[in-house]
């Protein structure tokens, strides 16, 4: 996270820290591990109040940021996120918010209000920038008036508890965005198990969903940009989110090498251990280091925020699920029960791994970048 | 100069203008060498130092040099982010390179520190100029990481110093002109406690240097004989027996290394410039751009060049606003020795069957075999991964220290292997 916050963010990072240790503490999401939603009635509207779904929003259509770069101050509430294995659609509601405050019509712009004042929306990726040669998996066509979307999106983050889906799919003239209601008739829900369990996925099945055309988000044909965008805001979010979770599993092995002792001797004095929280650390620190480019390069658009984005997943999904695993190592078979806490850290961040791009997949866009087929933002 | 103290500072992106500016009509193309830093024949290499030298006054010429140092010295007494401009605009341009590591730091830095008012006008304009070339007269024969356990040995006559003993690793040493020397004052007291820094001229009777040859060819690095070296008093650096109070600091600027505010260099230089990634140019000579493992393993280097620079870049802004530990310069050494022995591995493994034999002319890929036989010199200089490691645990994360036997004894009496006698010096 952000060495240095301002005194605004500083207060805002408080607040949300509180409000996760007081709605969502880990004794009490280890009971809502079976809840549909995996939060209490309450708790989301608290964080959009609090200011989590405003960030991102233009101060026109209700929102408002700390610093000016409102991707910076969203990463501190994802970091947190991160830290406590925060339950909530905070990514996909981010994504579709700030989609929505930066386009025009009636329609987004009531669903937007909605949003800020706490009904949750997914995105349902029909199309994925970060495997750009993967053929789309949701289909939408024209037809008079009317839009009709076809096809399947998986995983789909929070399907279950959105008002509001941002589709993208593929239409003949290239990739287009609209919003649909979730009640909309022709939408299937399945849920999907998870390796996380403070957050629920689901596969979204479209089946001749017809929207008015009032629902387009940007032009019909002419999404890729915006949806490149989003993607990359995504993959801030879910880094910062990773970092959070990784500073958590190595805090807490970090005192479980002082407080338990082998042969009379703390493990924290044992050099073959020590070193490996020596590496640990360097890839912690490394880890906060790239997650803060790219949030910071994605909020300035800068020129090098593609590249920055794919860097922060490509490294933070493996060394975060190397620290992960070697945090689980070090605990011993503790480390393997849903017993002890720490499960919660593993999975949150082998999940983030998987969404939005592995790390292979970024190493590809790299890759693109690095050879120069691709300008780099 | 000193006059000039309330004089409001230029703001950073009309520095920049400026800066873009000059470096377009002075600064040319970089050449062969500059960044290799040696050429296997003497003669070219000498060449090379004259041209740094002669850079580097262009620098001072044009107002450039010493950006972030005072005034008073002959700097510019602007910004981290000043330099940072500065080197951001040089970037695939030549640049002094063989002045920037450790000549600016950690020597000048050191010298700033601690130097006294004489040694800093003495010099500090010196370096400036390109005028004066420094090394390091720090590691040992008789010890590597354990830099405090040093041997060489530094006895008062009169209002000079005679100093023996031998150092090494010195890069440089036989085109340098002064070195920081570390050597011990008491033996009677531990370890940290008996040391003294001295500046030291490199070229004068009593002091030998021999040129020790790498398993790439390079004979770039040095070792020193010292034999009744006479310095005057004026030339200690820091009080006497204070030396490692000098030292502490002296290894944090070198930890901080190339990215130290003091430093200029091409924004980029040590990441193959501005032009093409290393690993992409040695895919494309073995036409692998297209092979998905290749591709796979480029995403891979360019993810640890990007981490890298982030990460030093965290570092250079925590450790001075407190932020993070002052022991954090070794997370950065850690990650930086590491992901260079992964780069250095992709590398060879992308060159593939090219990578063991090669012809003068067969462009970014002759020297892949050489990088990777020289790989874990990126886990050494500096201090090796292992010490950061260490310091890691121990400093930063609070561990239990390791046991050693040379806390709280006469540093005459710490056991220095078998064929070290116990106590050489009176």
């Amino acid at each position: 996270m952000l060495l240095v916050l301002s005194p605004d963010q500083d207060l805002f990072r408080d607040t949300t820290v509180r409000l996760l240790a007081d709605r969502a503490p880990l004794s009490r999401l280890r009971q809502l591990q079976t809840d549909p939603a995996g939060y209490e009635p309450g708790y989301w509207t608290a964080g959009a109040e609090l200011g989590w779904t405003s960030l991102l929003v233009s101060e026109a259509d209700g929102g408002g940021n700390l610093s000016g770069d409102g991707l910076v101050d969203l990463s501190i509430v994802a970091y947190e996120f991160g830290r406590h294995a925060a339950p909530g659609p905070l990514v996909d509601t981010s994504v579709v918010a700030s989609a929505l405050s930066r386009h025009d019509g009636e329609a987004l712009k009531a669903a937007l209000g909605e949003i800020l004042s706490g009904a949750a929306a997914a995105c349902c990726m029909g199309v994925t920038p970060w495997q750009p040669n993967r053929p789309a998996t949701i289909d939408i066509r024209r037809d008079g008036d009317q839009l009709v979307i076809n096809g399947t999106a998986r995983p789909v983050e929070s399907a279950g508890q959105a008002q509001y889906l941002l589709v993208t799919g593929n239409a003949a003239e290239g990739p287009t965005q609209v919003l649909t209601p979730k009640a909309a008739p022709g939408i299937t829900i399945r849920p999907l198990k998870s390796l996380d369990v403070t957050r629920r996925f689901a596969e979204v099945v479209f089946q001749d969903v017809r929207v008015p055309a009032t629902a387009f988000v940007g032009a019909y044909g002419g999404a890729a940009d915006e949806v490149a965008r989003q993607a990359q805001v995504a993959a801030v979010l879910l880094a910062a989110e990773s970092v959070g979770a990784m500073e958590a599993a190595f805090a807490m092995t970090v005192q479980w090498a002082f407080d338990r002792y082998s042969f009379g001797r703390p493990l924290a004095s044992y050099q073959a251990l020590k070193h490996r929280f020596a590496d640990m650390k360097s890839w912690l620190e490394a880890s906060h280091a790239i997650s803060d480019a790219a949030a910071a390069a994605v909020s300035a658009n800068a020129a090098d925020a593609a590249e920055l984005v794919s860097a922060a997943k490509a490294y933070i999904g493996e060394y975060g699920v190397e620290l992960a695993q070697d945090c689980v190592q070090l605990h011993g078979g503790i480390g393997v029960t849903a017993e002890h806490d720490l499960h919660f850290f593993l999975r949150r961040i082998t999940l983030d791994r998987t969404l939005y791009g592995t790390p292979g997949d970024h190493r590809q866009r790299l890759a693109d970048m690095a050879v120069g087929r691709e300008k780099a933002a | 100069m000193s006059a000039e103290m309330n004089e409001p500072i230029e703001d950073v992106e009309a520095f920049r203008l400026r800066a873009r500016a000059w470096i377009g009509e002075n600064m040319g193309p970089p050449q062969r060498g500059d960044l290799v830093r040696y050429y296997p024949d003497d003669a070219e290499e000498l060449a090379a130092v004259t041209r740094d030298r002669g850079l580097q006054r262009r620098l001072y010429d044009g107002g450039f040099a010493g950006i972030c140092f005072p005034r008073a010295y002959g700097g510019l007494g602007l910004t981290p982010a000043h330099q940072r401009a500065f080197n951001e605009e040089l970037a695939g341009r030549e640049f002094p390179s063989r002045l920037t590591v450790p000549t600016f730091t950690p020597c000048a830095a050191v010298l700033l520190d601690f130097g006294t008012e004489e040694q800093k006008l003495r010099h500090i304009p010196a370096i400036l100029r390109g005028d004066e070339i420094w090394c390091q007269l720090l590691s040992e024969p008789g010890g590597g990481s354990d830099v405090a356990g040093a041997t060489t040995s530094a006895v008062q006559d009169g209002d000079h110093w005679v100093i023996n003993g031998s150092k090494v690793w010195t890069s440089g040493a036989w085109w340098g002109d002064y070195a920081l020397c570390l050597a011990r004052t008491n033996w009677h007291v531990s370890k940290h406690q008996g040391l003294t820094v001295f500046i030291v001229k490199l070229h004068q009777p009593g002091l030998e240097i021999g040129r020790i040859e790498r398993l790439d060819g390079s004979t770039e690095s040095c070792q020193e004989f010292l034999t009744d070296v006479r310095v005057p008093d004026s030339d200690r650096v820091g009080d006497v027996n204070e030396g490692w109070v000098v030292g502490t600091r002296w290894m944090f600027h070198e930890r901080v290394g190339h990215n130290s505010p003091l430093v200029t260099m091409a924004a980029g230089a040590f990441r193959g410039g501005s032009g093409e990634p290393y690993v992409v140019r040695i895919a494309r000579e073995g036409g692998q751009l297209d092979d998905p493992r290749t591709r796979d393993l480029i995403g891979e280097a360019r993810t640890l060049d990007l981490v890298g620079r982030h990460l030093l870049r965290r570092l250079a802004l925590g450790v001075p606003s407190g932020k993070l530990s002052e022991h954090s310069p070794a997370v950065g050494r850690l990650f930086g020795g590491i992901a260079a022995v992964r780069q250095s591995t992709i590398a060879f493994e992308i060159a593939g069957g090219a990578a063991g034999t090669w012809a003068e002319d067969d462009g970014a890929t002759a020297d892949v075999g050489m990088r990777f036989l020289m790989r874990q010199a990126a886990c050494m200089g500096g201090g090796t991964t292992e010490i950061s490691r260490n310091v890691i645990a121990e400093r930063m994360l609070g561990m239990p220290r390791e046991p050693s036997m040379d806390r709280n004894v006469a540093f005459r009496d710490v056991p220095r292997g078998p064929r070290q006698t116990a106590t050489t010096e009176a």
